[in-house]
């Protein structure tokens, strides 16, 4: 860190170069003399006990009665959110009714359905159209495939459970993003105080709010989409203010001069106008509200996330993988037709003339489909359900396969697990630990300071005093060794793949294939075997969380070189410099800010993957989140999560300061 | 607390609820579905399907809902959840003494079956340990049960923290030369165990029954000093005079937790559900036949209701 800090520094004509040195030696200096008094000083070396503050049991309380005791007179708060609940669970239950189980027109729980679930053939057959109207024919193969991938592997019903709720998830998301961001954008007041929440929401750990989320909106469904909307809406806010501050003044002046009204002003104009950066948004809600389907199904929505669940419980590996792949190719063909839907611009207007089903092909192809596939459905029992007989499985091959490395490559593996560990990660561990908490919250400050002056040094510096005072010193240090390490060997690995790609069209092509998987496969599918290879521990997690973070690093990598404007390379070639002493001396230095911003987004994968690691048993913040889920313990894992949280909004900080000093130092424009 | 006849829609929810339920079948109390909640182990998944289409059969409406094992007591106490088919002495004591403390959960009685939860090693070991499964081999052998990060320590893989068992305090008070991780996960932990025991490689560590895992590898329990209540609570008691926590663990019961409402709700439900009983045989058998025969969970409870008509039969016999 300090590294980078000066190397920032340098490009300015240094301000007071002297005093910067003089800080940090005098930095080292109180370090040392802190560590060498430990034995006297021992508050400044373990924080002690009992200046924690009991901020937990507080929140405990303060929930308990919130639930218990909190009356509005003619309601209370319970019935309240639990009513709130209940008008959620309507639309999920049609959209499950339609895709599942079927509608049964009776008040009966267990009766017959009357009306079918939405035939598989038909759903296909709506996507594959769907995908020809928004683009072309090779994005409705694309549809179809992943679609008949659901069915073939025998994942249809469970695919559908998971459909029926991202179906419901999504939409409510991106209104309520839409709504709260315009907010925000109209009032300067309420767009400051959503700020933090956003951060806070982005960054707290799932498990940690899971625990509220049941107690107010009880089991089941509806409290797992709650839960996902939690995650998947703060991108969507974020992006509507952006794009809507992005929005050319001239569109607005030329709209208040034919006379708008402030609603018509935003709905037809700025709307429309900031339309392609809220596809961004929409995109980035189908995408989280996937990534959550795991962890929806521990608190009860079922699909997919429950068969890998339950399939890894059985160490059914294979198995556990084609529900992982099923959730990869859900959001893979949702992603790409929403991505396609944000490109596609206005259609073309095709004349009065023509009948209603000439102007129409793709909603007449796909009423047309769906009617006559419900019918023959009752008929037909193959169309109503894919016929368990048709179903392929490849699980015994990878069983199969993980028995093969471990029984002939295990001595290998652990031969090269056991250097890892003696020689970097045990020896990082023990210096974390043993480092003064004054001094790590002292160098917080300073680097705050140096990088972004008094304001970000005390954000920085309470937050860490956050940590430290709510008891999770300790914990959180562990946090940032695991992450720390793993982001190290997550920008070892990413940031050449990144810059190869960068410069190679195939292999961007094959590479962006591989991070779209990494990134939506759920992790907990590599984990088990990971653990088969490793055994449970630090190492185990650390790969699990590399392989996961490394995505960012690769795709801001690759982008940031793209992104070199071309003049420059021109000029350098011109000058005669090889391919390499362009990457070097040009591509690398001017993509930096870009490759920085890609490790902080590793950063802050790395931080949310530690609940998942918690689950082989590492001991940091994310264990303490995951004991307090299943202790019920609002209090603890609100803290500890939040704890996390801070830890990331520390670092974003920080790298976010780092860029902004960069780019300015080298000219280019703060995008 | 007097009920509000004007309250905001919670009250009209339970209205509709019950207008919508009136019509079915008028032999049970409420045809309101019973929800069993479901975790996230084979056996419990046949206890509770075992449970639910017994409750069909009586006429009842039954749900099934996933929750996590501890965290279900907070949808237990306020009536979200009805039923959990299996909590653990071992593991799950402290939740539910804490939860029926709270007087909204109910205790239905025990399942019939045995917990058993300790120290484990596959069969193989024993020729590298011949003094097992005596406790006292455990330190001769400590080399060989050792990693590369615990040598020459022992290593010992106990349970995730949450699963309490007090394995740390064991290892101290009865001088084992082992050093004890937590797996984070059930899943985790028998990863584990499955991938040494494709190499025959050394492994210790915590198995529990019934679970597949004792039926689909061969092993052995440790055997410990017997458990008792004094030896962990008093210090002076058992091998070691100066620590608690020196003998195994306890073997407990299983039993069956419900929402204090639906008692009055469903009194014959709930009167069959403290019936029901099994024992670790018979259980044994199903988990096998699910997990490693690849049968499906309804198919091996059909053939077991077939099979056993005069012990569920008795169940629904409410008085």
């Amino acid at each position: 860190m300090t590294g980078t800090a000066t190397m920032g520094v340098s490009a300015f004509p240094t301000p007071g170069g002297y005093r910067v040195a003089w800080i940090w030696a005098g930095f080292l200096a109180g370090s040392l003399v802190v560590t060498w008094f430990g034995e006297y000083w021992s508050w400044a070396v373990t924080f002690p006990r009992d200046w924690n503050v009991p901020l937990r049991y507080w929140i405990s309380d303060f929930m308990e009665w919130l639930i218990k005791d909190l009356d509005f007179g003619l309601f209370t708060f319970k019935e309240m959110t639990r009513s709130f609940a209940w008008l959620l669970e309507w639309p999920l239950a049609f959209a499950s009714r339609l895709l599942v189980t079927g509608f049964s027109f009776s008040s009966d729980p267990t009766a017959e359905a009357v009306l079918q679930p939405l035939p598989w053939i038909a759903v296909i057959a709506v996507f594959t159209i769907f995908g020809h109207w928004i683009r072309d024919w090779k994005l409705a193969l694309l549809a179809g495939t992943c679609l008949i991938y659901l069915a073939v592997f025998g994942r249809w019903e469970s695919a559908m459970v998971t459909l029926s709720a991202i179906l419901i998830a999504v939409p409510l998301g991106i209104i309520s993003g839409l709504l709260i961001g315009i907010l925000a954008h109209r009032s300067v007041w309420f767009g400051r105080v959503i700020e933090p929440v956003l951060d806070l929401m982005q960054t707290t750990p799932v498990f940690a709010y899971l625990v509220p989320v049941l107690f107010l909106f009880g089991f089941g469904p509806v409290a797992a989409m709650i839960a996902t909307m939690i995650y998947a809406t703060p991108p969507m806010i974020r992006i509507t203010m952006l794009a809507l501050s992005q929005v050319p003044t001239e569109s607005i002046e030329s709209g208040l001069m034919s006379g708008c009204t402030p609603r018509q002003l935003l709905w037809k104009v700025m709307i429309p106008s900031a339309s392609p950066g809220l596809m961004v948004g929409v995109n980035q809600v189908i995408m989280l509200s996937l990534n959550m389907v795991i962890i929806a199904s521990m608190i009860g929505a079922g699909g997919l996330g429950f068969d890998v669940l339950s399939s890894l419980n059985r160490l059914a590996i294979g198995s556990g993988l084609e529900a992982g792949v099923a959730i990869t190719l859900l959001a893979i063909a949702l992603d790409r037709l929403s991505q396609a839907f944000a490109r596609r611009g206005l259609e073309i207007h095709r004349g009065k003339e023509n009948s209603w089903v000439r102007r129409h092909p793709h909603l007449t192809a796909a009423a047309a489909v769906v009617v006559f596939a419900w019918i023959i459905s009752t008929f037909l029992p193959f169309v109503r359900s894919y016929p368990e007989g048709w179903t392929i499985t490849t699980s015994g091959f990878w069983e199969e396969l993980v028995k093969w490395i471990n029984v002939n490559y295990f001595d290998q593996l652990e031969a090269f697990k056991t250097f890892l560990l003696l020689n970097i990660l045990i020896p990082v561990k023990r210096f974390m630990l043993a480092t003064p908490w004054v001094v790590v919250v002292a160098f917080v400050v300073l680097l705050g300071y140096r990088l972004g002056g008094w304001r970000l040094a005390l954000l920085t510096g309470s937050l860490a005093l956050f940590i430290a005072f709510t008891g999770g010193w300790k914990k959180g240090m562990v946090t940032v060794y695991l992450c720390g390490l793993s982001v190290v060997f997550a920008a070892m690995i990413g940031i050449p793949i990144g810059i190869w790609s960068a410069r190679n069209e195939r292999v961007h092509r094959v590479v962006q294939v591989c991070i779209d998987t990494l990134q939506t496969l759920p992790s907990f599918v590599y984990l088990i075997p990971v653990v088969m290879l490793f055994r449970v521990g630090d190492f185990a997690a650390m790969l699990a969380i590399v392989a996961y973070a490394v995505a960012p690093a690769i795709r801001y990598t690759d982008h940031g070189i793209r992104q070199v404007p071309a003049q420059l390379v021109e000029v350098a070639k011109s000058v005669g410099c090889t391919r390499g002493q362009i990457l070097r001396k040009v591509q690398l230095p001017v993509a930096l800010p870009e490759i920085m911003l890609g490790i902080n987004q590793t950063i802050m994968m790395a931080l949310s993957m530690l609940v998942i690691t918690a689950l082989v048993g590492t001991r940091e913040l994310g264990q303490e989140v995951y004991i307090a889920l299943t202790k019920a313990d609002t209090g603890r894992g609100l803290v500890a999560g939040v704890s996390v949280a801070a830890i990331a909004i520390i670092s974003d900080r920080l790298i976010k300061a780092w860029v902004a000093r960069r780019r300015a130092a080298l000219g280019l424009s703060g995008t | 607390m007097p009920k509000n006849r004007y309250r905001f829609p919670a009250s009209l929810v339970v209205g509709a609820a019950m207008l919508a339920g009136s019509s079915a079948q008028a032999a049970v109390e409420s045809t309101d579905p019973i929800i069993l909640t479901l975790h996230n182990w084979t056996g419990q998944y046949i206890t509770t399907t075992i449970m639910g289409r017994v409750l069909q059969e009586m006429g009842y409406n039954v749900k099934y809902q996933q929750a996590d094992y501890l965290a279900q007591f907070a949808g237990l106490e306020s009536g979200d959840l009805h039923v959990a088919m299996e909590m653990w002495e071992t593991t799950g004591k402290d939740a539910m003494e804490k939860s029926l403390a709270t007087g909204s959960t109910v205790d239905l009685g025990e399942t019939g079956m045995q917990a058993i939860e300790e120290w484990w090693y596959p069969i193989y070991m024993k020729e590298k340990c011949p003094g097992l499964p005596d406790w006292t081999a455990l330190n001769d052998c400590a080399e060989a049960f050792s990693t590369a990060e615990t040598a020459p320590s022992g290593r010992y893989l106990g349970g995730p923290v949450t699963w309490g068992g007090y394995d740390d305090e064991r290892v101290e008070a009865l001088e084992l030369d082992y050093e004890v991780v937590h797996a984070g996960t059930d899943a985790a932990l028998f990863a584990e165990l499955e991938s040494a025991y494709q190499r025959k490689a050394p492994w210790l560590g915590w198995v529990y029954t019934p679970h597949w895992a004792p039926i689909k590898f061969q092993g052995e329990f440790v055997e410990f000093p017997a458990y008792s209540d004094e030896c962990y609570s008093d210090k002076s008691v058992g091998v070691n005079p100066n620590m608690a926590y020196d003998c195994g663990k306890p073997r407990g019961w299983i039993k069956k937790v419900g929402w204090k409402g639906g008692e009055d709700k469903w009194p014959c439900a709930y009167s069959a559900i403290r019936a029901f009983t099994i024992d670790n045989q018979a259980m044994g058998t199903m988990v096998g036949e699910v997990d490693l025969e690849g049968k499906s969970v309804e198919e091996v409870v059909e053939a077991w209701l077939d099979a056993n008509k005069d012990t569920w039969t008795a169940w629904t016999q409410c008085n």
